[in-house]
């Protein structure tokens, strides 16, 4: 069975893997994961002798432990700064794990020399959220897609034009255009560049950090119909992160729901926008406008109370709480873990249970999840 | 380009054309003494009058302007590589690398008056312009460190740059090819500031008899020889002329320096 984690060795101790049920391979496997990032602060004294009750730690990401299958898209999604961004590029180690293990076909990629990350990246790529950012405005499109072919010492003269050529078509963009600067390009196009020099090297896995939030709507669903249509082409496996709950919805086979850096939910796409069973994934799903009029005026909105607190000072218990209208007492004492409320499905909260899953439905001030751990 | 910036480029223009052809432009030899013709006036013979031994001054500025440009961009050449490459390392590693060499190696030698450690190190190693080059240049490089590491700072959190890291580039290809073209326009900024200091710091030391050793047609020591008080009152033409052409010099680099940096300043542009 499952217990309540206290607060105080939520981070220690072996986390279990939500299992896999559908039998195809692991490709990711991330335990336990956590990005912290010091701020310093406390008086000098305390700098120097370097243990300090003022130290301010930003815990991006705490203690996340995730599955990703080979051929699936994972999406993950969540409010501005509950550390979704980190946790993806803490899997490409762009950002410095604190702790936890990152299993990518076989290795822990947290322990690798840099040399040996280096190397491991061929199979691990990532397509970023600003297409105007994330392409060096001094280089040809030829230099920015054969960039990681070069890297690799790959392909050489013209084989590398041809291989370009080729991702170019892949990804919808003309080779004509193989000798034009980014800023000659649309916010599309420069997405479709930024797609096809992820492609470069066949990788296995890409994490799609925000892909489209920073593009218009009206291409929006194209660059997602890319990279499903990409995806069965190359046999992509994606991490989605987005806070565009339709766009996830779209893309997704199965969606984690992230609060103040950890995972709250986590189920096949349908199930989360279906049957929601956190009070947090409930909100968010409410939140989303329904494009009919109709529907739209007359359906029921949850509204949260409050903004996100901030990450330097988390409250304890469950980090939703503050917000929650189904927070008691307990909830401030116990961080509740994540739990197979029902099949395939999990939640971290404890409040619901899988003899009763709906948290409206439960007795007031009962908190079945801790019942079944005492 | 703003107009004092156009003025700049132009004296720069001439300084360095009567750099190169000074042979050519000069109408007399610049260390030939004729003690019949001491302190002439200028006039059509000797265009800025004669010194002390009767040489003509008018040759020994143009001759003096091959020794400050030398002495100018060698000064920048080394020290803007020497302080690309530390602030660059500074900026890009971060962590403990970065505290050492920006936190303890710049405050050190910002805590010396420049020109005082360049004097001192003159005094170590001996006049001569070689040593002198080589004392700017370890003054100079600290300047050009805390730019190149502020802009590196800056650089390396662009996406492209962590694009870069992704894709699996190694830091060395990532510095080369990402961060310095994007880094380095500031430097170029300060390269030209440092032209002009470069050029001051040559004649002053000069001046003071720790630079070019005094039969060379320095600036300095053109104003060394002529710096007492018969002089200024009888020939000012002595001071005068080498004395404009330190000025000029180190106002046309700063012009074009200032101008640089309005052009390149996104702020600035909004301003006006």
């Amino acid at each position: 069975m499952w217990e309540a984690i206290s607060s105080q060795n939520a981070s220690s101790g072996s986390p279990k893997v939500p299992p896999s049920g559908d039998g195809r391979d692991l490709l990711l496997e991330i335990r336990d994961l956590r990005v912290h990032f010091d701020l310093g602060g406390g008086t000098l004294w305390d700098r120097i002798t370097g243990g300090s009750p003022a130290r301010r730690v930003v815990k991006a990401v705490d203690g996340v432990t995730l599955v990703v299958r080979s051929g699936e898209t994972l999406g993950l999604v969540g409010e501005s700064g509950c550390g979704k961004s980190t946790l993806g590029r803490a899997i490409l180690r762009l950002i410095e794990p604190t702790g936890g293990q990152i299993i990518f076909r076989g290795r822990d990629l947290a322990r690798l020399s840099r040399e040996e990350m280096r190397r491991e990246r061929r199979h691990l790529q990532m397509i970023f959220q600003d297409p105007y950012a994330s392409l060096n405005p001094r280089l040809t499109v030829r230099d920015i897609i054969a960039e990681p072919l070069e890297t690799f010492g790959l392909t050489r003269g013209l084989e590398t034009e041809e291989r370009v050529r080729d991702l170019m078509r892949k990804v919808g963009l003309s080779p004509r255009f193989i000798k034009r600067y980014p800023h000659e390009f649309s916010g599309g196009q420069r997405q479709r560049i930024g797609i096809a020099r992820a492609l470069a090297l066949n990788p296995k896995l890409i994490v799609a950090d925000e892909p489209i939030s920073a593009l218009d709507v009206s291409i929006q669903a194209q660059i997602m119909n890319l990279l499903k249509r990409l995806q069965r082409e190359f046999d992509l496996t994606y991490l989605f992160i987005s806070h565009d709950l339709r766009a996830v919805r779209y893309v997704s086979d199965r969606i984690a729901v992230m609060y103040l850096g950890k995972i709250v939910e986590l189920a096949e796409a349908r199930a989360i926008y279906e049957e929601p069973l956190m009070p947090y994934t409930k909100a968010l799903i409410s939140a989303v406008p329904v494009p009919d009029p109709t529907i739209e005026l007359t359906r029921r909105r949850i509204v949260l109370e409050g903004d996100v607190p901030s990450p330097l000072d988390p409250p304890s218990g469950c980090r939703f709480r503050t917000r929650c209208p189904y927070a008691i007492a307990q909830c401030a004492e116990v961080v509740p873990p994540l739990v197979e409320i029902k099949p395939r499905h999990f939640a971290a909260c404890i409040r619901i249970s899988p003899d009763e899953p709906q948290i409206e439905r439960v007795a007031a001030g009962e908190a079945p999840g801790l019942k079944r751990a005492s | 380009m703003n107009r004092l910036a156009k003025v700049g480029l132009i004296i720069i223009f001439a300084l360095v054309i009567a750099a190169l052809f000074a042979p050519w432009i000069a109408t007399h030899d610049v260390g030939a003494t004729d003690l019949s013709a001491r302190y002439l006036p200028p006039s059509s013979a000797h265009y800025f009058g004669t010194d002390a031994t009767g040489r003509d001054i008018f040759s020994r500025v143009i001759y003096g302007a091959r020794i400050s440009l030398r002495v100018g961009v060698t000064v920048v050449i080394i020290s803007a590589t020497v302080g690309t490459i530390v602030g660059a390392i500074a900026g890009y590693y971060g962590g403990w690398v970065d505290r050492f060499i920006a936190g303890y190696l710049f405050n050190v030698f910002l805590a010396f008056p420049g020109l005082l450690l360049a004097i001192a190190m003159v005094a170590f190693l001996g006049a001569g312009l070689n040593k002198l080059i080589l004392a700017l240049s370890i003054i100079g490089w600290v300047g050009y460190a805390r730019v190149m590491r502020a802009q590196v700072l800056k650089v390396r959190e662009l996406e492209f740059v962590q694009a870069a890291r992704a894709l699996g580039a190694s830091d060395l290809y990532i510095l080369w090819r990402h961060i310095l073209p994007n880094a380095i326009q500031p430097l170029i900024v300060q390269a030209s500031l440092g032209m002009a200091g470069a050029i001051l710091s040559e004649a002053s030391l000069s001046f003071l008899g720790l630079g070019v050793p005094p039969p060379a047609p320095s600036w300095g020591v053109m104003l060394e020889e002529a710096r007492d008080l018969a002089t200024l009152q009888t020939a000012p033409h002595a001071l005068i002329f080498p004395g404009a052409a330190v000025a000029l010099s180190v106002l046309a680099f700063n012009f074009v320096g200032d101008g640089l940096r309005e052009r390149l300043d996104p702020r600035r542009h909004v301003d006006r």
